[in-house]
């Protein structure tokens, strides 16, 4: 939340924020673990500050769910059964990374879509403004 | 140079999508304006409430389960003594307590007792019975993301409807109370 | 001075925009020189009202003026004399004063450099249509926003700003970003002036070109000193996050990167006409449609912004009636495709032309991105997160074909380029790049994504230093490196530079919250850190703990460095991280909370190569602004009757359009 507010001048204002980021000391068994932790509630929406991840968030909320998720680490759960646990509580919401579904179709292929309109465009028009090489004169003098 | 040729309808297309697009800032506006951002719809919605085995307030010693709670629907209403909104929702919850036909639980979140039993003691308990959880471990299995949070649940134990923010007399007479109804017409 | 005078000369302001607005206009089409020589008069007369009541403002904060509710809001006794003044633009009110002031100093500076070297009916119209985006502001201000808005009772003290603003980022920050929001306001009236007139060629894009360079310029600065403000001030050593505020200042660079080079073919070539009017209207339809999102709350309403509907209704209203006029006018008028030098398919205009599709289309997927959580939510099939997990990895692949064909643009000539020359280049980059992975791995890189990052960044670095090298052998001396071309030397580098720093920082970062008591030390990384403990300190108008921790590698002292946590006058609290930086790596420790028993939390961060990011940020605004230089660009006084003929040829043709001079 308070990163959002700093931001929000880039394009106009804000108004007022007490929050501090989250600096949460939790004891992991190595530097692998620490690793899969921070990437993972990296791409995990605090859903309370709507605009901070889980990592970066200082919300009693996100404290919770760190903690929650260190722990199944812990029991040996991977990723993808963290994900789904909380999928199964607070919706796909929860994560930055939208999984592919009928809702999101036209997000994820929505890219390629626009790039290949775009690019069907623009090779129709190159393919009929383009002349062979041999017919382009060379230019004398400067070429800049 | 001769330039006055045919308009090719190429040329609208930015235009047209630019339509669209405010069209669809005009629909978003319209929406943001009746919704409140912070609620996101529960996944848990017509789905079995998850398992809990919780303290009651008055007498710490004595569980209260999701087992016990069976057999008649009731309402779940997410609070703390520490939670400003909870206390705009009092009064409400202290007017409809008797209207809402079914019990009314009070589901005390991450407080400590003395907090709680002090501020039900301020300002009135509206709650048939109030469980504890201290921790929020178990809030984390209904979704809880903040307080007020409010959950109808049926005979069954199936979550049929969640409020998230406090309930008004609007939101009651609106969304609440039909809810309630239809689960009265279907046992 | 009265607050009052800044309110009647905001309106003063609004009534000279209007007239600026239509008198020029109508001038142009009447062919009244009396009517178009209003046009500079109106357009200083505006700027100088504006500037008043910017003045007048910031004179309410210099001399605590609470009666001002605005100065109320945002200011304080206490507060020191630089933030005072900078408070000015800290909230809505003011930051849109600011917008207004920094188009009338484009605007008064396209009177100042132009005002008697264009045609007079063409730049009648350029500031007529910057009239027109004024008035509108103006207007909104007045109705919406208005920062002159006085408070009964007066306060004794003010609210003051809030904390994360008291940084020398929001000084520098807010003013280089809208000098680039505001700055395609240019771009843009040249377009509409170039549509309204129907310009027949297209030498209205020369004279729009430096101005088009400088705004991107301005706003690359803007982005990047947000970007570092962000990653020093808000302590979670992130530099981008993708959030919808971020998106909205990054939507229009990458229009505006797109532009540039659409309007150097154009310029050059007389290609691409049709679409450099469209991306010059793009450019300044995404500064405002950022300003819509952030204003209106669709975004980002949540708990941070008051919102007010009138003001979201007012953009979008503004938004539908600038963009889709021009849009409706392109439609109208915009000039047939045909035209412009003939190109083989292997030539620059070919490789430009790609590059403006990646570029474009990576707007297009940002947008998607930004609006696609809105989208869910109206359509009611749920809600959706957007994250960077979803643009980084896309925003990559698009980039991936645009940083391949970077090197062999400058190297391919206009018109057709020598397959041979490509054939070469190729080999010698490839050679280099690879080479430079050896090297990497060598030192010690050993994930895909490290050795991408060196290779990608030398492959670009390569490229640029191919093509001075090319340059040097044979342009014949003093005309090897025109500034033009210096400047695009300096961007494409800087691409070179930034995606070393944003791939290797992602790549090679450790970060660490860790308990500490006072004596203890952790490792991170090879440096060693040592906790001295908290001490209080007090600061001007905030008590700080700070912290002490001595970082030392292979056993020398390498730094100390001082976190503090700051407690403002209003009870706010606001982490300021201590940061060691240095060329290859920033040590970056922030203070956490006391956790009991004397031990403390602390964030440790080694981050490598996360200057590279913003420098390379730097080094393309530089590029930005070098363009500027170009004797290309210098123009005559048309309007005098013997210059119409005696125009220094540096290029392709130029002929002064049309026939009211």
């Amino acid at each position: 939340m308070k990163r959002l507010l700093a931001i929000a001048i880039l394009a106009f204002a804000l108004t007022l924020s007490t929050a501090a980021f989250a600096i949460d000391p939790l004891p992991f068994q190595n530097t692998a673990q620490r690793d899969r932790f921070q990437h993972l509630t990296r791409e995990l929406r605090c859903m309370v500050c709507q605009d901070e991840s889980l990592l970066a968030s200082n919300a009693d909320f996100a404290k919770q769910l760190r903690r929650q998720i260190f722990d199944m680490m812990q029991q040996g759960k991977s990723d993808q059964e963290i994900k789904d646990w909380l999928v199964a509580r607070y919706s796909t919401f929860i994560l930055y990374d939208p999984p592919l579904a009928p809702s999101t179709i036209a997000l994820w292929f929505g890219t390629p879509a626009i790039l290949l309109a775009g690019g069907i465009v623009v090779a129709v028009v190159l393919r009929r403004r383009a002349r062979p090489a041999h017919a382009i004169a060379e230019e004398p003098g400067e070429d800049w | 140079m001769n330039e006055v040729a045919r308009k090719p309808i190429g040329r609208f297309v930015p235009l047209v999508v630019f339509a669209l697009m405010v069209a669809f800032f005009v629909v978003g506006l319209v929406w943001n304006q009746s919704h409140d951002a912070r609620f996101v719809p529960s996944p848990l919605i017509n789905k079995p409430a998850p398992d809990f085995r919780l303290p009651r307030l008055d007498r710490p010693t004595d569980f209260v389960t999701r087992a016990d709670l069976l057999g008649k629907p009731y309402l779940l209403n997410v609070f703390a003594s520490w939670c400003f909104a909870c206390g705009d929702e009092h009064p409400v919850l202290m007017a409809y307590r008797d209207k809402f036909g079914i019990p009314l639980i009070g589901y005390d979140y991450k407080d400590t007792p003395h907090d709680a039993q002090a501020w039900l003691q301020r300002h009135g308990d509206p709650y048939h019975e109030v469980i504890t959880d201290q921790s929020g471990d178990t809030a984390i299995n209904f979704g809880v993301y903040g307080a007020p949070e409010t959950y109808l649940i049926d005979a069954q134990g199936i979550i049929r409807y969640k409020h998230i923010g406090p309930l008004t007399p609007d939101v009651i007479a609106k969304e609440l109370e039909p809810k309630i109804r239809a689960l009265e017409q279907g046992t | 001075m009265n607050p009052e005078l800044g309110q009647i000369a905001l309106i003063l302001a609004l009534l000279l925009s209007g007239l600026q607005c239509v008198l020029p206009i109508v001038g142009a089409w009447r062919g009244s020189k009396p009517l178009m020589a209003t046009a500079p008069m109106l357009a200083v007369g505006q700027g100088v009202f504006v500037a008043l009541a910017f003045g007048i403002l910031m004179w309410s904060f210099w001399i605590n003026d609470f009666s001002v509710a605005y100065v109320a809001q945002n200011s304080n006794l206490d507060l020191p004399w630089f933030y005072k003044l900078s408070a000015v633009w800290g909230a809505h009110e003011g930051s849109l004063l600011l917008w207004m002031l920094i188009l009338n100093l484009w605007t008064v500076a396209l009177v100042a450099v132009l005002g008697n070297r264009l045609p007079q009916a063409f730049f009648a119209r350029v500031v007529g249509v910057l009239g027109f985006v004024a008035f509108g502001f103006l207007l909104y201000m007045i109705t919406t926003s208005n920062p002159f808005l006085r408070l009964f009772p007066v306060p004794a003290n003010g609210a003051d700003l809030n904390p994360v603003l008291q940084d020398p980022g929001l000084v520098f920050h807010p003013p280089t970003l809208y000098m680039g929001y505001v700055g395609f306001s240019v771009a843009f009236a040249f377009a509409i002036a170039a549509l309204l007139g129907g310009e027949l060629k297209s030498t209205w894009v020369r004279w729009a070109r430096p101005w088009t360079n400088v705004a991107w310029g301005f706003l690359t600065l803007g982005i990047v000193a947000g970007s570092a403000w962000a990653y020093y001030e808000l302590g979670w050593g992130g530099w981008w996050f993708w959030d919808p505020v971020e998106n909205a200042s990054f939507m229009p660079w990458l229009i505006g990167a797109a532009l540039i080079h659409a309007q150097a073919i154009t310029d050059k070539r007389d290609g691409l006409r049709a679409w450099t009017l469209l991306l010059s209207i793009f450019g300044f339809a995404f500064s405002l449609l950022g300003t819509f999102l952030v204003r209106s709350g669709l975004l980002t309403s949540v708990h941070a912004f008051a919102f007010a509907p009138s003001r979201g209704i007012f953009i979008l209203v503004y938004l539908a009636v600038v963009i889709g006029g021009s849009l409706l006018l392109y439609a109208l008028r915009a000039p047939k495709v045909t035209g412009g030098k003939s190109f083989a398919l292997a030539s620059r205009e070919t490789l430009m032309v790609i590059g403006n599709l990646m570029l474009t289309v990576a707007c297009a997927m940002v947008l998607l991105g930004t609006l696609y959580p809105l989208v869910g939510e109206a359509l009611n099939i749920g809600r959706i997160s957007v994250g960077p997990p979803y643009f980084g990895p896309l925003f990559m692949i698009l980039m991936t074909p645009l940083v391949l064909a970077l090197p062999f643009g400058p190297l391919s000539h206009w018109g057709k380029a020598d397959l041979k020359v490509w054939t070469r280049a190729l080999v010698r980059i490839v050679a280099l790049a690879v080479a430079a992975g050896i090297i990497g791995f060598v030192l010690g890189a050993r994930t895909f994504l490290e050795l991408l990052g060196i290779t990608a960044s030398v492959w670009v670095m390569a490229g640029v230093a191919m093509f001075a090298l090319k340059r040097w052998r044979e342009a014949p001396r003093g005309k090897r490196y025109p500034f033009e071309m210096l400047g695009m030397m300096l961007a494409h580098f800087g691409i070179g530079v930034f995606i070393a720093g944003a791939i290797l920082t992602r790549s090679m970062s450790v970060e660490q919250d860790v308990s500490m008591k006072p004596g203890s030390n952790v490792q991170v990384g090879s440096y060693d850190f040592h906790f001295n403990g908290v001490t209080d300190t007090p600061g001007p108008n905030y008590h700080a703990q700070q912290g002490t921790v001595i970082v030392s590698r292979n056993g020398r002292q390498v730094v100390v460095l001082h976190p503090q946590k700051r407690t403002y006058a209003g009870g706010q609290v606001q982490t300021e991280a201590a940061i060691q930086a240095g060329v290859f790596r920033d040590l970056y420790v922030s203070l956490g909370d006391p956790i009991g028993d004397d031990a403390w939390s602390l964030r440790v961060y080694d981050k490598p190569f996360v200057r590279w990011i913003w420098g390379g940020g730097v080094l393309m605004m530089l590029g930005g602004f070098a363009v500027v230089l170009d004797r290309r660009f210098r123009l005559k006084k048309v309007r005098e009757p013997e210059a119409a003929g005696t125009q220094p040829d540096t290029g392709a043709p130029r002929k002064l359009a049309e026939g009211q001079t």
